[in-house]
């Protein structure tokens, strides 16, 4: 092994080192804490650049490199690994980036708005990176606890009843989505005589018929662990209420929380019931593709009616799920292609506007909106001769106008308009669907016309709060916005503006990673260390 | 043996189910336990129900598998404890908070 390879433990062993020193510190250290917070994140994110660069680097046969870390030393399916493939090395490059700028924002502001701040962001961010590299079921449960019970806490800084309220919906859900998880995992290991994934690649397509079901059962149970994360319809209604109760840097953090969901999805369902899985060969296909339909249509309906900025952005954030998993059904690797362009575009558009909404809001009323949404319904008739002759000639102050021009990114994103990278990824979905070999069948037409719609919606919706929030505003004040605080929004939208001029080299990257996601042999092969596949069936069918 | 279990499971699951949808913060959290509880047992059967097996081979020695308890689902199950009660623990903080700040045990935290 490489003296590299040890860089893939670093992305979980750091925060979770840094995390627990910081409980060492008083409380009103906040400095130095910050400061060894900023470190370690900046660190992580050398990390994850160097990952992704080793990534790119193909191995001797020419194959995209897979980095298995054996933690403890032991050979794979019986010791932990830790695997870094060009997905994960993605994803956790996108945690990494976005928990900087989320953490740069909190110290504007909010990491003092309650106790042991950075500890938990450190755990939410080691938890979200161990759930990104374990290769293993088992190992994944205990990393979604450990990010989830950090997400618990996070949730509920600031205070406040409607944080608590919100919690009392969220943590029950996710301790029911928990018992799923294990339910599921206990099918699988009872089937299979095994939970790790790159073996569970290589058994599930010699089992036995009877077993077959009791996998697939289990697989399907496992999956609605996820896909409450991820937030399907009809799994997904505690999401915008959630995501809209969190302080905004836990709330753009949380954007990548629904993703996690996503990338269990895409990764276990293609190892598991890929094509070369025999009988069980795209299992669940089916439900992805009208589960996600379903999610788009429900979170375009939900943004329309929502009369709160945080809600809205709680559903862009459902209907990039529904897109996803939708994609994810199709089961076409340039579909999922141009799917993991819109997972990082979208993650940081939903980023940006959480972290937006909270310095727009800054300055309003609470329950402005629904004011204004009443007032758009039965209308203000001094409203429209005050405007007309007071505001002429009025010079937009410039705090309004940087808010409002990444509002305006953020709409642009969400809408999937061009220039921004939203277009690009929409873009490479839609063409990938509609230029299918042998047709396109009535169901991706189906997905193909919900797509414009669920972007106009969006764009109807936004606007709407657009215009109401920055450019009429009702008796409100310039919000007080410190230049760290824009920093990090407008970081992530120049990032989604870099994923657009850069989008060849980027899109290249995504087509090898979805074509590397159909070779989950391959996968086994380097994870396994090239043993052969077994004659008999392990565990499971012994007496 | 099996038939005992599986019935034991399964009224702990059902009733924590029910529990869990009642509309009181302390039935949710007993709903929980007994979910959890239900969980650990069926993660416990599912490395075979086996009596008086050792789940380690002793030093020196070399064991027939079928003379042995599968030890995985004990750690399993072992992990799965802790986790479990430290998030009721949590959960148990929350729920009394909520009840101190809307004065109400209702889960929506108000009376419909």
């Amino acid at each position: 092994m490489s003296p590299l390879a040890h860089l893939a433990a670093i992305p979980v062993l750091l925060p979770l080192a840094v995390g627990a020193f910081l409980l060492l510190f008083s409380e009103k250290r906040r400095g130095a804490k910050a400061a060894l917070s900023v470190t370690t994140l900046t660190i992580l994110l050398g990390v994850a650049i160097a990952l992704v660069a080793m990534t790119l680097v193909p191995t001797a046969e020419g194959d995209p490199p897979v980095i298995v870390y054996p933690l403890g030393n032991w050979p794979a399916p019986f010791g932990i690994v830790l695997v870094v493939d060009r997905l994960s090395a993605l994803m956790l490059l996108l945690n990494a980036v976005l928990g900087f700028g989320c953490l740069i924002f909190a110290l504007a502001r909010w990491h003092k708005m309650g106790p042991r701040f950075h500890t938990l962001y450190l755990m939410q961010v080691a938890g979200l990176n161990g759930a990104f590299l374990t290769g293993d079921l088992f190992n994944l449960f205990v990393f979604f606890e450990v990010l989830l019970a950090a997400s618990y806490a996070l949730l509920l800084h600031g205070s406040g009843t409607v944080r608590v309220r919100a919690s009392l919906h969220y943590i029950p859900i996710n301790l029911v989505a928990s018992s799923l998880f294990l339910v599921g995992v206990a099918l699988i290991y009872g089937v299979s005589g095994t939970l790790n994934m790159a073996d569970l690649a290589r058994v599930i397509p010699t089992l036995e018929p009877h077993d077959r079901m009791l996998l697939e059962g289990g697989a399907a149970v496992l999956g609605l662990a996820f896909l409450v994360k991820a937030g399907m319809w009809p799994l997904g209604f505690w999401l915008p209420t959630t995501y809209s109760a969190a302080c905004a840097p836990v709330a753009a953090l949380f954007a990548i929380m629904s993703k996690l969901g996503i990338y269990t999805v895409l990764r276990l369902s293609l190892l598991f019931f890929g094509e070369e899985s025999g009988a069980s060969a795209g299992f669940g296909a089916e439900w992805l593709l009208y589960g996600g339909l379903a999610t788009i249509a429900f979170g375009g309906i939900g943004a329309l009616a929502s009369q709160s900025m945080p809600r809205l952005a709680g559903y862009c954030v459902i209907i990039s799920s529904g897109t996803l998993l939708a994609a994810i059904g199709t089961g076409n690797s340039a579909v999922i292609s141009g799917a993991l362009f819109y997972l990082v575009s979208s993650t940081l558009a939903a980023a940006a506007f959480f972290l937006l909404i909270e310095l727009i809001e800054r300055g309003r009323d609470a329950g402005a909106d629904v004011l204004a949404v009443t007032m758009e319904v039965f209308g203000d008739p001094e409203e429209d001769i005050e405007d007309e002759d007071a505001e002429v000639g009025i010079a937009i102050p410039g705090t309004i106008a940087v808010l409002g021009g990444a509002f305006l990114a953020c709409t642009v994103l969400f809408a999937g308009l061009p220039p921004l990278s939203g277009f690009i990824a929409k873009f490479a979905i839609l063409s990938a669907v509609i230029n299918e070999a042998g047709g396109v069948s009535a169901v991706h037409w189906l997905y193909v016309f919900l797509l414009m719609l669920s972007g106009l919606a969006v764009l109807v919706a936004m606007t709407r709060t657009g215009i109401r929030a920055l450019w009429a505003p009702q008796e409100s004040e310039i919000p007080p916005v410190r230049a760290a605080e824009l920093a990090p929004v407008l970081l992530f939208l120049f990032l989604c503006a870099g994923l657009t001029v850069f989008g060849g080299p980027v899109m290249e990257y995504m087509d090898v990673t979805a074509q590397v996601l159909y070779w989950p042999q391959e996968y086994a092969r380097d994870v396994l260390g090239g043993q052969p596949a077994p004659a008999t069936l392990p565990g499971g069918t012994e007496p | 043996m099996e038939l005992i279990l599986a019935i034991g499971i399964g009224i702990l699951a059902g009733s924590g189910v029910w529990l869990v949808l009642r509309p009181r913060t302390y039935q949710v959290i007993i709903g929980l336990s007994l979910i959890s509880y239900g969980v650990n047992l069926f993660i416990f059967v599912m490395g075979r129900v086996r009596i008086g097996m050792p789940p380690i081979l002793k030093p020196g020695t070399v064991g027939d598998p079928a003379g042995f308890a599968d030890p995985m689902p004990q750690a399993l199950v072992l992990t799965a404890i802790v986790i479990g009660f430290a998030m009721t623990a949590l959960y148990l903080v929350v729920l009394l908070a909520a009840r101190g700040l809307t004065g109400t045990d209702h889960v929506d935290g108000r009376e419909e």
